[in-house]
C-alpha cells in the first residue's frame, strides 16, 4: 500500500446553523488518508462523520482549514469547478442507493459518463465492463424497481466507478442490506481496493462493516478519538 | 440523445398526473383559440375593408337617411371616382332567428365598388335585369338553400310589409375573409314601393359608399364632403369603411373586451395549474437532482431536464388543442350561422395558441428549476428515505 497522502486534511472546522444557532459539528480535524487506503469512519450520530464524508465529497464546503486531494485543496473551488472535480475524481455510494427510478441499470451506470465528452461506443465497453465487474451483465435493461437492494447497490458501485475516479466515498453503503447482501457489497469493496487499488472513505454505524476496511478511524463530538489500523494481508 | 430519453420517462412517470395536466392544457389551448376566433370574427369586416372606400352617413345617427341628391354632389369631389348609394333592409327572413345582413343597393354601382365579390357575368345580368332580383353570398345560400331561381319572402321591419325577391346571382368571396353572408337587391324596388306606400321616406339613402383614387387621401376627400353640407339639413360623417365597420364593433366593445380577458384568464389558471404539478414534481426529485449534482451535473443541466419536461407536457397538450380547435370551430360556425360572416381559424391564433403553451411550459418550469438549481446538494440528499 502507498503511502502518498491523497486526502490531507488540515484544521478544518464546519459547524451548521440551527434556530439561529450556531452548532459546531467538526472542530479543528487534522489527518491523512494514504492512495489505496480504505478507510472506515465510525462514530455515534451527530459525530460529524457523513459531513466530514461530504467535506471530502466535495459536496460541502467547511468554514475554515485545508482540505487537500490529490494537492488541490479543493476548499477554494467554486461551485462550478467543485461539480466538474467531483465528475472527474469522485464515485458516490449512498446507503439508498440514489439510482433514477427512471434509468435501466446500464442507463444508470452510463449516467456519469456523459459529462466525460466519450462516444457512444466507448460508453458502452465501459459500462459492458462495469456490469461484468459487478456481476450484473443479465440485469442491464432492468429498471431499479426490478432489482433487489443488493443489486441496486451493486449497479451504484458500477456507477461510482465507471469514470474511473481517485476517490470512493461510500455513506453506509450496507446501511439498507440485509447480512448476505450486505457481505457482498463489502466483498466488492475490498476488491476494488485491492484489485484496482482504490481509496475508499466509508462512513458506517456497522461494526462487522469497519472491520473489512484498513484504519478505523473514530469520531467524538466531531473530533478524532481513536484509530485503529487492521493487519492486511498483501 | 440521452436527456431527451429521461425527459421523456420523466415526463411519463405519473402517467394519470401527466395525463390529467396534458388533458387540462388541450381544453385551455381549445378555449384560448375558439375565444381567440370569436374576437377575431368580431373584427372581420374591419379588417377587410378597403383603404379606398370611405361611407358617407348622416352625422346624427346613421338611423336618419341621407337625400339621393347628395351622390351626384359627392361626385364632384376632387378625389372621389366613384359613388353608390346603399340602405339597411332589416328584413326577417321566415323567423326572427334567421339573421342575415340586407342591403338595398343601387347595384350598376354598388357592386363594381366590391371586387371582392364574385359573380358570374351571365347571373350579374339576370340580376340587373331583374327589379325584384337578388344577390346572396354562398355562405347564405349554403345555409338556406338559396338556389337561383328560389323566391325568398323577407318581412319588413324598417320598411314594413312583405317583400319577394327571387335569386338571380350568387357571389363568392374572392379570399376566406370575405363576407359570403349578405343579401343584396336594388334600391329602385325598394324606392319606387316606398313612392307608392310612405313617400315621406322616398329618395333617401342610408349611407354612400365613395370610391377614393388613394387611400392616402381618405382625409382629405372626406373633409371635403362633410364640409360641403355643413349647415345643410342633413349634415354627413364620413369616414373610412374601417373606421365605420369599428364603430359597430365599438357598440359591442364590452363583450369584446370579456371575452379577450377570459381568453387570458383561462391561461393564466393552466398556467397556475401546470406550476403547481411542476412544483409538485420537482419535490419529489430533490434526492434525484441532488444525485445528480453530486456525481457533477450543473445546475444548467437540470434546468433543461426540468424546462424539457414542462415543456413537453405544454405542448402535447397544445398540439392536441389546436388540432381539435379548427372541427370545433367549425361546428361552432355552422351552429352561428351568418351572425359572424367569416369564423375561422386563423395562423394568427395558432401562433398565439403555441405562444401561450410555450409561455405555460416555461413560468410553470420556472421556480422549480430555480429550487433544482440551487439546491445544497447535502440538503436534497436528506430527502431520502
Amino acid at each position: 500500500m502507498a503511502n502518498t497522502p491523497l486526502v490531507e486534511i488540515r484544521h478544518l472546522f464546519k459547524s451548521y446553523r440551527r434556530g439561529g444557532q450556531v452548532v459546531p459539528v467538526l472542530h479543528d480535524l487534522s489527518f491523512n488518508i494514504a492512495e489505496g487506503e480504505f478507510l472506515a469512519l465510525m462514530g455515534p450520530s451527530g459525530s460529524g462523520k457523513s459531513t466530514l464524508l461530504n467535506l471530502i465529497a466535495g459536496i460541502d464546503k467547511p468554514d475554515s482549514g485545508e482540505l487537500l486531494i490529490g494537492a488541490e485543496d479543493i476548499s477554494r473551488f467554486s461551485e462550478s469547478e467543485l461539480a466538474d472535480w467531483r465528475a472527474a475524481n469522485i464515485g458516490f455510494i449512498f446507503q439508498f442507493y440514489n439510482l433514477m427510478p427512471v434509468l435501466t441499470a446500464f442507463e444508470n451506470i452510463e449516467l456519469p459518463l456523459l459529462l466525460t465528452g466519450l462516444g457512444r461506443r466507448d460508453r458502452r465497453e465501459r459500462v459492458q465492463l462495469a456490469l461484468e465487474m459487478v456481476s450484473l451483465t443479465d440485469r442491464a435493461t432492468h429498471y431499479p424497481a426490478e432489482l433487489s437492494g443488493g443489486q441496486q447497490q451493486r449497479v451504484a458501485i458500477a456507477r461510482a466507478i465507471i469514470s474511473d475516479p481517485l476517490l470512493i466515498v461510500a455513506d453506509e453503503p450496507t446501511g439498507d442490506l440485509d447480512r448476505v447482501s450486505a457481505g457482498d457489497i463489502l466483498g466488492l469493496l475490498e476488491r476494488l481496493n485491492r484489485e484496482m487499488g482504490k481509496t475508499i472513505v466509508m462512513v458506517t454505524h456497522d461494526q462487522r462493516a469497519a472491520e473489512r476496511a484498513h484504519i478505523i478511524k473514530q469520531l467524538e463530538k466531531g473530533e478524532l478519538a481513536e484509530t485503529a489500523v487492521r493487519a492486511v494481508a498483501v | 440523445m440521452y436527456f431527451l430519453k429521461l425527459v421523456l420517462r420523466n415526463t411519463l412517470r405519473h402517467k394519470l398526473r401527466t395525463g390529467l395536466t396534458v388533458l387540462g392544457i388541450f381544453v385551455a389551448i381549445l378555449a384560448f383559440g375558439l375565444l381567440r376566433t370569436v374576437v377575431e370574427a368580431w373584427f372581420a369586416g374591419s379588417e377587410n375593408a378597403s383603404t379606398t372606400r370611405l361611407i358617407t352617413r348622416n352625422s346624427i345617427s346613421l338611423v336618419f337617411p341621407l337625400p339621393i341628391t347628395y351622390g351626384g354632389r359627392i361626385r364632384q369631389v376632387d378625389g372621389v371616382n366613384h359613388v353608390s348609394h346603399a340602405n339597411w333592409f332589416g328584413g326577417v327572413y321566415v323567423s326572427e332567428k334567421n339573421f342575415f345582413p340586407q342591403f338595398a343597393v343601387d347595384a350598376a354601382t354598388y357592386l363594381p365598388l366590391y371586387p371582392e365579390y364574385r359573380i358570374p357575368a351571365e347571373d350579374m345580368k339576370a340580376f340587373l335585369l331583374d327589379r325584384k332580383g337578388c344577390v346572396v353570398g354562398r355562405k347564405l345560400a349554403t345555409q338556406y338553400g338559396f338556389k337561383t331561381g328560389d323566391v325568398v319572402p323577407l318581412r319588413g321591419t324598417i320598411f314594413p310589409g312583405t317583400w319577394e325577391f327571387v335569386v338571380r346571382a350568387i357571389y363568392d368571396g374572392a379570399d376566406a375573409k370575405t363576407d359570403t353572408s349578405q343579401f343584396f337587391f336594388h334600391w329602385d324596388y325598394l324606392n319606387e314601393t316606398l313612392k307608392k306606400t310612405v313617400p315621406r321616406r322616398a329618395n333617401t339613402v342610408g349611407v354612400y359608399i365613395v370610391g377614393i383614387d388613394q387611400s392616402s387621401r381618405a382625409a382629405a376627400v372626406s373633409g371635403a364632403i362633410d364640409q360641403m353640407f355643413r349647415n345643410s339639413l342633413a349634415e354627413t360623417l364620413t369616414e373610412t369603411e374601417k373606421a365605420f365597420q369599428l364603430g359597430f364593433v365599438a357598440m359591442t366593445e364590452a363583450i369584446v373586451v370579456a371575452i379577450q380577458v377570459v381568453s387570458f384568464l383561462v391561461i393564466f389558471i393552466i398556467m397556475a395549474v401546470m406550476a403547481n404539478t411542476m412544483a409538485m414534481t420537482a419535490r419529489e426529485r430533490l434526492a434525484e437532482y441532488a444525485t445528480m449534482k453530486a456525481l457533477g451535473f450543473g445546475p444548467a443541466r437540470l434546468m433543461v431536464l426540468i424546462f424539457g419536461e414542462s415543456l413537453a407536457i405544454a405542448l402535447a397538450g397544445a398540439v392536441a388543442g389546436i388540432f381539435a380547435t379548427f372541427p370545433v370551430a367549425q361546428w361552432f360556425a355552422a351552429k352561428l350561422g351568418t351572425l359572424f360572416p367569416v369564423f375561422g381559424v386563423s395562423r394568427d391564433t395558432v401562433i398565439m395558441q403555441l405562444a401561450a403553451a410555450v409561455l405555460v411550459g416555461v413560468v410553470a418550469a420556472l421556480f422549480p428549476g430555480l429550487r433544482a438549481a440551487r439546491l445544497r446538494i447535502v440538503d436534497g440528499l436528506r430527502n431520502i428515505g
